[in-house]
């Protein structure tokens, strides 16, 4: 199914331990590393970037695909994909098969075949969404920029 | 997104402000430090290139001021908010994170003296280019528009004249070129008017004034939509890679943030006109009664407008909310829970006539303010728009007897019977 609520975007991300990021880049002024980078500055989830062309980023190991990080490590809970929305098929398909929890589609990363094999297979979808914006949403970091979270709780948040 | 929408009184009173998770404090905290400890140099290093969320130095961000910007944010409709020292700071920086020297922009006519010297004076000997134009004349504003112009500016209410901009034509004459629609929602606030629903960019305010409520500071914000395509071409501080950010390339790391995050990261760091956060605590906690203070305003306005419509000494009144107001389908379109509290009268006996009657006031404040819970009064020709020259002067709506009300909160009999008094 499409996550799309507060509530279903926060499920998904306090549930999840591990993230592959498909497509993350070395190049610091990628959206791709700034998303990869954050989140393991962060330290919540255990990392790991997926991309055939390079061997590491910041001394983290980068597998060339997820069939090769299943292989080791086990199903990702999210695939965070920034990739072409013509190579996206060929990302969810894969996903499929090495058992991940729930896709990620990041801003104009869109191809709706990809969204409905994903959704037949019975993984969580999130589309055209930014994993380190939502997640930010969530833990308070858009709000210390003076960003709208759209956030109205008077629950006190967990450090 | 969210899983309930929340109405616009409780977002007023909730937005930014969760319970401070560090002590559980329901009230914000007012976070009063220069800078902030940082975890680890990798830390340091992830907020220094713009990666992570948190704050480095109080002339960037301040977690006080940033739940005064969310709260805005919220109530406008936008993604994001900058706050600022000032109204006027506010928009100097809107400028700047748009045009440089060379660059051009439209301004409605019908604005604040103040904005008329800072476009007209101040951005012109930085040669930044201002053409002023009739915020009603929409086939000037087309013309006035060309390839170097970077934004069209316009108030939701005309300061002083009461003129209502037509937001949804503005933003299609914008959008067609290209530009954005700026739009100064100080006299409306976003109780009133969010003329971000109708198509507006970009929205600022001098938080002074009907944020705060109760002339207590002087502060500015700057909202943005989050919908804009900077990435259109005519663009390059934003589309381009940044000298001021070593080469980052603003549309492409941060998307529909880009403006925001240059606004802050770029422009407020290098001009420094940041809010303190006391100021910022004291806009939060005016913007929890932001409703009613909106609705008792407009109720009083009607009252004092409609008192001083029947008095055979005074000339005329200009109050956008009467019923024969040419631009009535504009307010009933724009405003309709109320036109606001500061309108203008001319008095008979001109303009030794307007000073007699402001010597004669006991209850109402001669001050330079408006938005306050007192009721203000001024005469525009001799204070606020005395720096404009004759014919600006009657383009921006100042008629010589010319006299501004900001219709306050207090009994409406009493503010009636001062005027009374002073009008004899």
């Amino acid at each position: 199914m499409i996550l799309d609520t507060a509530s279903q975007l926060r499920a998904l991300l306090e549930a999840a331990q591990s993230v592959a990021v498909v497509g993350a880049s070395a190049n610091e002024l990628r959206p791709s590393y700034t998303v990869f980078s954050y989140l393991r500055t962060k330290g919540r989830y255990d990392v790991t970037p997926i991309n055939p062309t390079i061997a590491e980023i910041d001394g983290v190991k980068v597998f060339p695909s997820l069939t090769a990080y299943a292989a080791e490590r086990g199903a990702p809970d999210i695939v965070d994909v920034f990739r072409k929305p013509s190579e996206v098929v060929e990302v969810v398909t894969e996903a499929i098969a090495v058992g991940a929890k729930a896709i990620w589609l990041q801003y104009g990363v869109i191809n709706d075949d990809a969204i409905r094999l994903a959704i037949e297979a019975g993984l969580s979808v999130v589309v055209d969404r930014c994993l380190k914006v939502e997640s930010a949403r969530l833990d308070g970091g858009l709000s210390t920029s003076g960003l709208n979270s759209g956030s109205i709780t008077s629950r006190r948040r967990k450090l | 997104m969210p899983d309930r929408q929340f109405g616009f009184s409780t977002r007023a009173i909730h937005a930014g402000t969760p319970p401070d998770p560090q002590t559980g404090s329901r009230a914000a905290p007012i976070y009063q430090t220069a800078a902030y400890v940082f975890g680890s140099t990798a830390q340091a290093a992830e907020l220094f290139q713009l990666r992570g969320y948190g704050h480095i130095y109080s002339r960037i961000s301040n977690p006080t001021v940033a739940a005064f910007e969310e709260r805005i944010a919220n109530l406008e409709g936008g993604l994001g908010a900058v706050a600022f020292a000032s109204g006027l700071a506010a928009q100097l920086c809107l400028v700047l994170s748009l045009a440089q020297s060379g660059d051009h922009i439209v301004s409605s006519e019908n604005v604040y003296g103040g904005t008329v010297t800072q476009f007209g004076v101040t951005l012109k000997r930085l040669g930044i280019d201002v053409t002023f134009v009739p915020v009603d004349d929409h086939d000037a504003i087309r013309a006035a528009i060309g390839p170097r112009t970077k934004m069209l500016f316009a108030e939701t209410i005309g300061n002083p004249s009461g003129t209502i901009a037509d937001l949804e034509r503005l933003a299609q004459i914008a959008h067609d070129a290209g530009v954005p629609l700026a739009i100064d929602n100080t006299f409306a606030s976003p109780y009133l008017c969010r003329p971000i629903e109708h198509g507006a960019d970009l929205v600022v305010h001098s938080a002074t004034k009907f944020l705060s409520g109760h002339g207590t500071l002087v502060g500015g914000v700057l909202v943005e939509s989050g919908t804009f395509p900077w990435g259109n071409g005519r663009f390059p501080m934003l589309s381009e890679a940044s000298p001021g950010y070593h080469g980052k390339i603003f549309t492409e790391t941060f998307g529909e943030y880009a403006f925001l995050m240059r606004a802050r990261a770029e422009v407020l760091r290098d001009v420094g006109a940041v809010l303190s956060p006391m100021d910022a605590w004291l806009l939060l906690l005016g913007l929890e009664t932001l409703p009613v203070r909106m609705q008792a305003h407009a109720r009083n306005a009607r009252e004092v407008a409609r008192f001083l419509n029947a008095r055979s000494e005074v000339e005329w009144v200009r109050y956008p909310g009467f019923e024969d107001n040419p631009q009535r389908a504009l307010v009933e379109k724009y405003l309709p829970h109320g036109a606001g509290s500061i309108f203008t009268f001319g008095i008979r006996g001109g303009r030794e006539a307007g000073r007699r009657f402001i010597d004669a006031l006991d209850l109402w404040s001669h001050v330079a303010n408006v938005g306050d819970t007192k009721s203000l009064v001024i005469h525009p020709a001799s204070t606020t728009h005395a720096q404009l020259t004759d014919e600006e002067m009657l383009k921006a709506g100042v008629a010589p007897e010319s006299i501004r009300l900001s219709v306050g909160l207090e009994d409406v009999e009493d503010l009636i019977w001062d005027l009374e008094r002073a009008l004899r």
